[in-house]
């Protein structure tokens, strides 16, 4: 009798973890060879590839790396040396924080926009001109007005998710269907209650789809920002990782950025089928 | 017949729309169109696609504008929509996010804001168990037949107590058996509560069954009001017993040769006839005058085998 799918894909996913982890460990490892004799303060400064090994760490190392991690997140041994759980929730703070200040615009902008077609074609050039800028073009700007690095960021999060927020919430407003609108116009509903009641439920899951990729996008860019602005978050420290050679380190932290990215996709998709409705 | 105002009154109605083609001019979809409703009285109106019969009830509704002429109820001219002029759209227009008790408690919320929870509870309920859905309360619109969809459309339209019903095709989206059924509750529920109402269809049975005037709409573009048919039978009507009544076929043959002929020769018929728009021919259909009739000009083929 066949397993049911949800059993197979999982042998199958476990079996896919497993071939990836013993290639990895294999690749790393191919030593032995010697080559040419190496000036000895060369070789010392070298390390592993002076052997004939990889300069990559295995899976063992990392695996030993992760734990160590794991097993204390939040110590705070001064500006260069924190725990990876502080790191990301700083980083996780920016992000949640820009983002919140992204939909409390974008979502009544999106409103107006999707409901009065003036406001549409007058802001439409705008918005096409504005989204495909880098968010990160902002960030000079942003650190000469601002002068603080720290909202600074914020505001590359916040300028970054406004867009898809914006264009969805539009979007949903305008295509909720008219029927409903003219059930809430021969009920003398108003305009108020209108947008409550009927357009916000109706626009709900587009608003939410919009919500989804931003928060996705503000994910990606905060490394990139933290990389430039420094002082703490996980973009940071992966950068200070980098310059300390510590390639392990860096794994681990390019494992977690993923983890806490699909955690927050999760959270929203979760979010998106509470407002979800079936027509 | 009645001495009284009537409590609507379509007075003059053209709707024109610009012309998609460009250089050409706006076209009328009706024009000049007079008729009234009276208090307690169901009118029915029949036309084929494109005569506009939508748009003249959206504007009836409030929901439309009219280019010319005006709609008065109760002696004021429509301006917009109202609580007064309840609708039940085609389409049931249901909130899919809301269940069956909430889409109700919604429009008798807007009714009546001032009442509490239980009372608009209650006041739901009421309606809910008028049109057999007790039981569905908490169901959501996507768990329901199309039926019972339509029964939810039907008791948010009431429950507001309004004093018109307007209906868009309300059961030209469900099954024979199901339709069937609707229409016998509508005809009780309107017999009892005598609502005033007007319905646009193209069923013509469906007209016979509920209606006291048919009005017949001509095609589109410029449709008018070809002239108005008094429903000859009885009042107290069923749908499995009123095809007995002598009158029954005489009215079926006068709707169905509108249908098939008239609808679309009626501009030669207008050329002859002294038309007048403000007061459309008024015919009632008996199983005495059916041969001499003047209005019946040639019978289709399949009046002549149901004669038969």
């Amino acid at each position: 009798m066949a397993a049911s799918l949800r059993a197979r894909s999982l042998v199958l996913s476990v079996v896919l973890f497993c071939v990836f982890v013993a290639i990895w460990h294999f690749a790393v490892q191919t030593g032995g060879d010697t080559g040419p004799a190496m000036d000895p303060e060369y070789a010392a400064l070298m390390g592993e590839t002076a052997k004939g090994g990889s300069a990559l760490p295995g899976p063992l190392q990392v695996g030993a790396e992760l734990w160590k991690h794991i097993s204390d997140p939040f110590y705070d041994a001064g500006p260069n040396d924190k725990g990876i759980g502080i790191q990301l929730a700083y980083s996780l703070g920016r992000v949640l924080l820009g983002f919140l200040i992204a939909a409390l615009v974008a979502i009544p902008l999106g409103f107006l926009v999707g409901m009065s077609p003036l406001f549409h074609k007058a802001l439409d050039p705008y918005i096409q001109v504005l989204k495909p800028i880098s968010p990160l073009a902002w960030m000079p700007l942003a650190l000469y007005t601002i002068k603080d690095s720290e909202v600074s960021s914020i505001f590359v999060i916040f300028i970054c998710a406004l867009w898809p927020m914006l264009i969805n919430t539009a979007f949903g407003v305008a295509s909720v269907r008219k029927e409903w609108l003219n059930v809430s116009k021969t009920l003398e509903v108003g305009s108020l209650r209108t947008a409550l009641l009927v357009i916000l439920p109706a626009a709900a899951p587009t608003i939410m789809t919009g919500m989804r990729i931003s928060i996705g996008i503000a994910w990606l860019v905060i490394v990139a920002a933290e990389m430039l602005v420094g002082g703490t978050g996980i973009g940071y420290f992966v950068w200070n990782e980098w310059n300390n050679l510590s390639i392990t380190s860096i794994l681990v932290a390019i494992l977690f950025i993923g983890l806490i990215g699909m955690l927050l996709d999760l959270v929203l998709a979760w979010v998106g089928r509470l407002v979800a409705y079936q027509e | 017949m009645s001495s009284k105002k009537p409590l609507i009154s379509i007075e003059g109605l053209t709707r024109s729309f610009a012309s998609q083609d460009k250089g050409e001019d706006a076209f009328a979809v009706f024009e000049d169109v007079w008729f009234h409703v009276n208090e307690s009285e169901f009118v029915c109106l029949i036309g084929h696609s494109g005569c506009g019969k939508t748009t003249l009830l959206n504007i009836l509704a409030g929901l439309d504008t009219a280019s010319e002429g005006a709609v008065i109820v109760g002696g004021i001219a429509v301006e917009g929509p109202s609580l007064d002029r309840a609708v039940i759209f085609q389409s049931h227009a249901l909130m899919p996010w809301m269940s069956v008790m909430g889409n109700i408690a919604f429009a008798v919320k807007s009714r009546w804001p001032e009442w509490n929870k239980d009372r608009i509870r209650e006041h739901c309920q009421k309606y809910i168990d008028l049109v057999h859905l007790t039981g569905s309360e908490n169901k959501k619109p996507s768990q329901l037949s199309g039926g019972m969809k339509q029964r939810v459309g039907i008791a948010r339209a009431l429950a507001i107590q309004p004093k018109i019903l307007l209906m868009d095709e309300p059961f030209s989206a469900l099954d024979a058996l199901t339709r069937g059924s609707l229409q016998d509750e509508t005809l009780s529920i309107c017999q009892t509560t005598r609502q005033t109402s007007f319905m646009i269809t193209h069923d013509i049975d469906e007209a016979i069954l509920l209606s006291d005037k048919i009005v017949l709409m001509t095609n589109g573009p410029e449709a008018k009001v070809c002239e108005i048919v008094e429903n000859t039978l009885p009042r107290e009507r069923t749908r499995n017993d009123m095809h007995h009544h002598a009158n029954y076929y005489p009215m079926r043959n006068h709707l169905l040769d509108f249908l098939v002929n008239r609808s679309r020769q009626f501009r030669e018929e207008l050329a002859s006839a002294d038309y007048d728009p403000r007061h459309p021919p008024v015919v009632a259909p008996t199983a005495e005058n059916a041969s001499t009739d003047p209005a019946v000009f040639e019978k289709p083929p399949l009046v002549k085998t149901i004669n038969a």
